[in-house]
């Protein structure tokens, strides 16, 4: 097989077999159509809404931007692999229903993920931090005010 | 850390927060095609011919389609039909669609639509509104006979005799600018015939009973033959309708000549071109005010740019008419306010609804009368404001509720610090930035007041195992409208809200409640849940009543129990169960129609809605010497919601709407070449992002009114037309400038 050699695509964990043709794709693409993954959401196509955020080897990345061959042998979380197998939310995740954060949800698996891979490397941000991580990411709802809540709510729950 | 004295809680927050949940074009069919629409470049045309043997003939392509596949009526609109769902024999703006391509993938229909060939002979292009008002203009709708969609006026009193009467005259032009609504998710529909025949449709839109109007009269359908179902929304803002309607209606006809599942989900530049914007506003005020700082007279012409299509041009800005003068008394008015026709993309309905573009007026005419008057602006605004008991300009006397403007207005300025801080601005001096606040207060009229019909049904469906399901003719917008309906019913009942389902929308299970805008949701739809609720206590103390030795009226529902005045009690599961015995079903709908309202379309006179909100935002901003550019560094809002259903829920509208509101301030403005759109995406068209925005206090004020029967009145709207003037206002206390064009922070 040609693509034999190719470190595989991983997942939320489960290694994904990758074709030739697959490799050419739009991520976003692929994630939603082939592999029915639909939480992160198309919602400008230029990488300027932040809606289609996924994480890659737990970095930030916009999968409307990015091809499949780009993120091989890496490990992608999207919004679907942030629950515990058992259905356990995320606290992050508990933190955006328990604070308002959540309005028409189109935003939402974005958000969360950017504020996740911010969470990560700082686990002790002020508001005005937490502020800055989502600044990428756009929302039209909530005027961002309770996602800052959220962000700053779980974060005692990465100091670990 | 965590202050949270309550945690909020929305039905749909799990689906939402995980990825669950299926927007439309989350949603795939067996055998589903993909169809896209196909545009021409021309801004006003008379189409000749468009040519689709090429297109038809592409890889993948399975059905090209124009407006002679019509097979209903090919004019769609909620109140004029001029809109030609598919081009024929003109193209009014850049955004009109001349045919649909439906391929087996969406990249194919993307190609083939390239593949289209258009024959138009331009015409001259209508794009002033005010020249498109001239005798001689070109026409956008030769049939309408003129470009003026829809002139209301205000007469009330003699201005002139109270311009006499003035000490100061204060003269003024604002003008507004087109406005995305810019909702994350955009357009998308899927739809399907079903082996029954029934056209199913499903897709992102606000207004089920108008989408399902347009899909069954551009079929030729009787409306018991389209169903819509109620699929999750990525945002609407009031741009849900109209356009995703014709989406709609377009994919069901794709779906309907192919036999297949059709998915048409747009781009966002097509989302930009394509879909109705916030109308931009040209407002010409004359204010009178005597000696005493009382207002004496306001004369008003405004001008609202329509576009190619009337859409709801007469109710936004029939709003604009009712509210033109902001909060306050006035005894001479003469207002005119005019929607006209021109071929720039069409407008319609946007989160305020006609109040943004005159409060942006109103709200900086006041303090540049109360600075001739030698007055502040708040002492101004006391002496002028309406108050229990006052008239309105159209002539309604404002009581049977709590008229809080003065409370709101004295929460923002405690909060805010604002008399201390006002002494503080800049005014254009000093070395530093430029420091300034501001304020704006409005009174809004609550839902659809008395152009629309305006009523309400649920149906309340107590199962045998005491769970319930609950059906409203209200539409989930993001906004919780749902989680509000299960709240007011869990306290009506007094069960806990575990208990309630909120049944997926269908248009073919709830009798037509009308269109979820205007920020009816709550005062509306919980309106009617009410009303069922109360019929189902009836009918559940009913079983028990004789037993309890007491009347069904005296059972009191709490704690998921039925308590007689004496003590004795049931639970509530096991008098449902009775009620099942008995052979009959704890079942209810409930109807909340609207209070009563009146209207003289000629004097424009009457009482314009049924009750009232009262509002005031403040802001605190900075200005860069060198750069200009504005950075806000606090804001405060105050508003009378009636009740608060769903706190958290009621903080998110407030938080929204401010920075929606702060966005309409700062920069948000739809760039124009001609009748051809500049701005297509966010690289193009600005909203606020997080670092755009301060931090927020909001501040609830709970005066329940009695014509709602939960109590509860509106948020949606008001957060949202407020923080623009007190930009303005902050603008000029900062530089000693006046921005009488929007945005203040000037255009791209």
């Amino acid at each position: 097989m040609k693509n034999a050699a190719s470190p595989p695509l991983i997942v939320n964990g489960r290694p994904i077999r990758v074709s030739a043709r697959d490799k050419r794709k739009n991520l976003l693409t692929f994630l939603r159509e082939d592999l029915d993954l639909t939480g992160a959401k198309r919602g400008c196509g230029i990488g300027q809404c932040g809606a289609c955020t996924i994480l890659a080897d737990n970095r930030p990345l916009r999968a409307c931007h990015t091809l499949v061959a780009d993120v091989l042998g890496r490990s992608v979380t999207t919004i679907e692999g942030l629950a515990a197998p058992d259905g356990t939310l995320h606290p992050l995740q508990q933190a955006f229903i328990d604070h308002g954060a959540i309005q028409c949800g189109f935003c939402t698996p974005g958000m969360v993920l950017a504020a996740h891979a911010f969470l990560m490397k700082h686990p002790e941000p002020t508001r005005a931090d937490a502020r800055r991580a989502i600044g990428s990411n756009l929302c039209r709802c909530t005027g961002y005010q309770q996602i800052i809540d959220a962000i700053l709510a779980a974060a005692p729950s990465y100091r670990k | 850390m965590d202050g949270l004295k309550e945690k909020a809680w929305r039905n749909d927050a799990e689906a939402k927060v995980t990825g669950r949940i299926r927007f439309t074009d989350d949603i795939k069919l067996p055998g589903m095609l993909h169809a896209v629409p196909v545009y021409a470049d021309f801004v006003h045309a008379r189409l000749a011919a468009v040519g689709t043997a090429a297109a038809a003939k592409s890889l993948g392509v399975v059905r090209v389609i124009t407006s002679r596949d019509v097979p209903g009526s090919n004019r769609g609109g909620q109140i004029l039909k001029d809109v030609h769902v598919l081009a024929d024999d003109k193209i009014r703006y850049h955004g009109d669609v001349v045919a649909v391509i439906v391929a087996d993938t969406r990249d194919q229909a993307i190609a083939a639509a390239k593949r289209v060939r258009v024959l138009a002979e331009p015409l001259p292009e209508v794009l002033d509104p005010e020249a498109a008002l001239a005798p001689d203009a070109p026409l956008v709708h030769e049939g309408h006979g003129t470009n003026l969609i829809h002139r209301h006026v205000v007469r009330r009193g003699d201005v002139d005799r109270g311009f006499a009467e003035s000490a100061h005259i204060i003269e003024q032009e604002f003008r507004t600018p087109f406005v995305e609504h810019a909702y994350l998710e955009p357009e998308a529909a899927l739809c399907a015939v079903r082996a029954d025949g029934i056209v199913e449709v499903r897709g992102s839109i606000q207004h089920p009973y108008s989408t399902r109007r347009f899909v069954a009269e551009f079929l030729g359908l009787p409306l018991a033959r389209v169903e819509v179902v109620g699929t999750p929304m990525g945002g609407g803002f009031g741009g849900k309708d109209d356009t995703a309607a014709l989406v709609c209606a377009r994919t069901a006809l794709a779906a309907l000549l192919t036999g297949r599942p059709v998915k048409m989900t747009y781009d966002r530049e097509w989302s930009m071109r394509e879909s109705y914007k916030r109308h931009p506003y040209r407002l010409r005020y004359r204010m009178g005010v005597g000696a005493d700082g009382l207002i004496r007279a306001v004369r008003c012409r405004v001008v609202a740019n329509g576009g190619a299509y009337c859409s709801v041009s007469p109710w936004v800005t029939w709003r604009s008419t009712v509210q033109c003068c902001g909060p306050y008394v006035v005894p001479h008015v003469d207002a005119e306010v005019s929607s006209v026709y021109t071929n720039h993309v069409f407008t319609g309905a946007m989160r305020g609804f006609g109040s943004p573009q005159v409060n942006f007026a109103v709200e900086q005419l006041v303090e540049m009368a109360a600075e001739k008057s030698g007055l502040s602006g708040v002492e101004f605004r006391r002496r002028n404001m309406v108050r229990r008991g006052s008239t309105t300009v159209t002539g309604q006397v404002l009581d049977g509720h709590v008229v809080s403007l003065s409370q709101v207005l004295d929460r923002v300025l405690a909060a805010s610090g604002y008399e201390e801080k006002l002494k503080r601005c800049s005014r254009g001096k000093g070395e530093d930035d430029y420091y300034g606040i501001g304020l704006a207060l409005s009174y809004r009229g609550v839902s659809l007041g008395a152009e629309g019909t305006d009523v309400c049904a649920a149906v309340v469906s107590v199962q045998f195992d005491g769970s319930v399901l609950l059906d409203a003719g209200i539409h989930e917008n993001g906004q919780g409208a749902e989680s509000a309906m299960i709240l007011i019913l869990a306290e009506e009942l007094g069960v806990d809200r575990g208990r309630i389902v909120f049944r997926p929308y269908s248009t073919s299970s709830i009798p037509d409640s009308g269109t979820t805008v205007a920020s009816r949701a709550t005062i509306m739809g919980g309106g009617a849940v009410s009303r069922a609720a109360a019929a189902i206590r009836l009918q559940m103390a009913g079983a028990v009543a004789a037993e309890f030795g007491c009347k069904p009226e005296d059972v009191r529902f709490a704690g998921g129990r039925l308590v007689a005045p004496n003590g004795r009690d049931v639970g509530f599961t096991e008098a449902a169960q009775r009620l099942y015995r008995d052979q009959k079903y704890p079942y209810a709908l409930g109807v909340f129609p609207a209070p009563h309202v009146d209207w003289d379309e000629h004097t424009g006179q009457g009482k314009a809605y049924f009750t009232w909100v009262y509002g005031c935002q403040a802001v605190e901003l900075a200005v860069g010497r060198r750069t200009g550019r504005i950075r806000l560094l606090n804001a405060w809002a105050a508003h009378d919601v009636g009740r608060a259903v769903n706190r958290a829920a009621l903080l998110g509208q407030f938080y929204g709407g401010m920075a929606m509101g702060a966005g309409f301030g700062l920069f948000e403005s739809v760039g124009m070449d001609g009748g051809r759109l500049r701005s297509l995406n966010y690289d193009t068209y600005r909203i606020p992002r997080s670092t755009d925005m301060p931090e927020m206090t909001a501040i609830i004020l709970e005066n329940r009114d009695p014509l709602s029967p939960s109590g509860a009145k509106s948020i949606g709207e008001p957060a949202n037309e407020l923080m623009a003037p007190a930009i303005a206002n902050a603008y000029y206390h900062a530089t000693g400038k006046r921005r009488c064009e929007l945005p203040v922070g000037g255009a791209k």
